[in-house]
């Protein structure tokens, strides 16, 4: 009899085997990759659930152009890397044509991403979307099923949401409808850094201890072109990591000097707090914030 | 380190809300950011300092009615054990809730007033853990400060909930005194009662033997994908993409294919970090065989001593979920293991009063009830018994025109 399999390994085994439903019954999938963390995790599952053969579905990037340019690079290579497909869709697109308004230059475009999303969606005709988000970042998402319906206007109804029993996914869709499936729900923040160390995966040098120029404005914010020191900002520069990586307008690094994967995981079992209170000045805005976006389409 | 599920169910006032607080802040798995939020809630509301029971209203409508609507996932880890919690409300209307948070669970926590006894509740959320097949059941019988820390309300408790256990069948059945609101046995070994000399809440989680609840006798292999990917250098490759939902499998071992009964031998067990010799439940694996044989998604691999039923008509339980009442002769899509087949529900043999558990005669099954059915199916299904194996016994039912989920099925048995 072979040891019994760890943590780790279940919560794989759960995600590969829920890679594999959707690929089974989805006529036309597609895996969100941003270059981040949890959808570097992804790549790796989905390696498990299908190599030797190709991923069946190309994976796509919808871009802020706010995002930080190691990330960027980053996807681009791991892509390569893989030999698989990657779609990328702007936002700057989207406001160049007009389809979202937007008030300033620098102001955070983690909102517009919706639309962007939910007209990529449309444009390839994918009726489920891989995503990276796991229960244990936000309260909306501890409600949100692993197969997450949307409607024919991409917007999700949390009071009216399948029941989801067992490991018996329901994938049915109407055309113009799809799913969302996050194969990651049930792994914490602690999860994915103990198996990006068990499996050596390359993440984004930003996510590592490093020294940048920041500016404090409730958190610390990274000067970039897009955040420039106000009148009377000081400007620091001092060592940080990033727990998450989004818009650099709005995505705050942490104090840190943890730099590599068995340290960060020492440093997550000692924070006390959580990642996206952490790093995430849009999610501080009410307490509804997360479930107001998801609602409207979000990832 | 292992991983064990567990599911909780109370009623809005039993305090459920607050022990899964409880439970995450003694063992330091809230976070400063969420207990200010609390805090500014509990405030906003027209309290002082931390209403634990805050932390578990997810949705604006929840915090709006002071309700929970849906099962919630919560994760906390201690040294010993990782641990998935699925929260479910309590109240009656959402028996649905309770079934879908049971589904996946390895343990029951039943929460029980200590100044109200077993109630009705009470032994509906047995029942359901029970029905759903969950191994142990925990009975924590809250609010002890309110009643003194008596110990004998708590035996008078004990001795009333465990008859109606073993009336059940339940065989793993835990009791202990509780105060969520003051942590009493939760984490910390209460010095209010000493008469219990039993284990705290969360040394029982951490302690109790989950490695039998997985069934790792009968090989039960569903293929999901087949995987001959025809790239150069592997021209040949085939293999039957799936997890082990019980058992185990060797290289070498015989096998047969069912429905088709087909046989083979287990030539390569493949995975992304290499072969194996030996696999078990619950790894994803791509299984090769020796010879080229048929074979497709929603087939079972199994070993040739001890193999499944196929049937075309069989017993089971069904929880009814869909606004839209059973009606016998009703058509539906089941989906069990990787196999969606037309059904028709050929009659409703009894409802259960899941309050007495006593059978009667019905004629329709509506949300949130419970009855036996015989079903028939378009293709065979290669199942067991829901209570010998929940992957293989498990159902559900699917609306074809709407798509909705509208029931949990266990089979019991085919004739």
């Amino acid at each position: 009899m072979p040891a019994p399999l760890s943590h780790l390994d279940v919560l794989e085994s759960e995600a590969i085997h829920i890679m594999r439903e959707v690929a089974a019954e989805c006529k036309n999938p597609a895996l969100l990759f941003s270059g981040g963390k949890d959808s570097i995790v992804m790549l790796r599952l989905a390696e498990k659930a299908f190599r030797p053969g190709r991923f069946p579905f190309p994976l796509m990037h919808v871009d802020t152009e706010h995002n930080f340019p190691e990330v960027i690079a980053f996807r681009d290579r791991r892509a390569a890397e893989l030999g698989e497909r990657l779609i990328v869709r702007s936002v700057q697109d989207s406001i160049d044509r007009g389809r979202i308004k937007i008030r300033h230059e620098n102001e955070s475009r983690n909102v517009m991403q919706t639309v962007t999303l939910l007209d990529a969606i449309q444009e390839f005709g994918f009726d489920a979307c891989f995503g990276g988000a796991r229960r244990d970042e936000e309260k909306a998402r501890a409600k949100e099923r692993i197969f997450s319906f949307r409607d024919e206007f991409g917007q999700w109804d949390p009071k009216n949401q399948r029941p989801e029993l067992w490991d018996l996914y329901n994938t049915r869709v109407h055309p113009g409808e799809h799913m969302r499936v996050f194969p990651l729900s049930n792994w914490t923040e602690m999860d994915i850094w103990q198996y990006i160390a068990r499996e050596k995966l390359e993440v984004p040098s930003i996510y590592y201890a490093h020294r940048r120029d920041v500016v404090w404005r409730g958190g610390w914010l990274p000067v970039s072109h897009l955040v420039q020191p106000k009148a009377g900002e000081e400007v620091k520069n001092i060592m940080v990591r990033f727990r998450t990586v989004g818009d650099m307008s709005c995505t705050c690094p942490v104090e840190s000097d943890a730099a590599t994967a068995e340290a960060i995981i020492l440093e997550t079992a000692g924070s006390r707090i959580t990642e996206r209170g952490a790093t995430r000045m849009d999610d501080r805005t009410s307490e509804a914030s997360m479930e107001l976006r998801k609602r409207e389409g979000y990832f | 380190m292992d991983l064990l599920r567990f599911t909780t169910a109370g009623s809005v006032d039993d305090g459920k809300s607050t022990l899964i607080g409880r439970l995450l802040y003694d063992a330091k798995s809230i976070f400063e950011d969420q207990l200010q939020a609390m805090e500014r809630s509990t405030e906003r509301r027209g309290g002082t300092g931390v209403d634990l029971s805050l932390l578990t209203d997810g949705l604006q409508a929840e915090r709006e009615q002071g309700i929970t609507i849906d099962v919630a996932y919560r994760y906390f880890a201690t040294p010993k054990r990782k641990f998935i919690i699925a929260d479910t409300p309590g109240h009656e209307q959402y028996t649905r809730n309770m079934v879908t948070g049971a589904s996946t669970a390895n343990l029951a926590i039943v929460l029980i007033d200590a100044r109200k006894g077993v109630l009705t509740q009470s032994r509906r959320h047995a029942y359901i853990a029970h029905l759903l097949g969950i191994p142990h059941l925990i009975a924590a019988i809250n609010k002890m400060d309110l009643v003194d820390y008596s110990e004998a309300v708590y035996q008078s408790i004990q001795t009333d909930f465990s008859a109606f256990c073993q009336q059940l069948g339940a065989r793993d059945v835990r009791f202990i005194p509780i105060s969520a609101l003051h942590g009493d046995n939760v984490v910390e070994k209460s010095a209010r009662m000493p008469w219990y000399t039993g284990d705290t809440l969360l040394d029982t989680l951490e302690g109790i033997h989950i490695q039998h609840d997985i069934n790792l006798r009968d090989f039960r292999f569903p293929v999901q994908l087949v995987c001959s990917p025809q790239i150069s250098g592997l021209p040949d490759f085939r293999g039957y993409m799936g997890r082990i939902e019980s058992g185990c499998v060797r290289a070498g071992d015989d096998i047969v294919v069912l429905p088709s009964g087909h046989r083979s031998h287990i030539k390569d067990i493949v995975t992304y970090d290499g072969n194996l010799s030996v696999a078990c439940a619950p790894q994803s694996v791509t299984l090769m065989l020796e010879d080229h044989i048929d074979i497709s998604r929603g087939d079972m691999i199994v070993h040739p001593e001890n193999p499944p039923r196929s049937a075309r008509e069989f017993h089971a339980m069904l929880c009814w979920m869909s606004e839209q009442p059973l009606h016998p002769r009703g058509k539906y899509l089941i989906k069990h293991t990787t196999h969606t087949a037309k059904a028709v529900v050929q009659e409703i043999e009894h409802k259960v009063d899941i309050n007495t558990l006593a059978t009667g005669p019905a004629s329709e099954l509506k949300m949130n009830e419970i009855g036996r059915v015989l079903i028939k199916v378009q293709r065979p299904v290669v199942c067991d018994a829901y209570r010998d194996n929940r992957a293989s016994g498990a159902f559900i039912v699917i609306d074809e025109h709407t798509n909705n989920t509208v029931a949990a099925g266990m089979i019991e048995g085919a004739d």
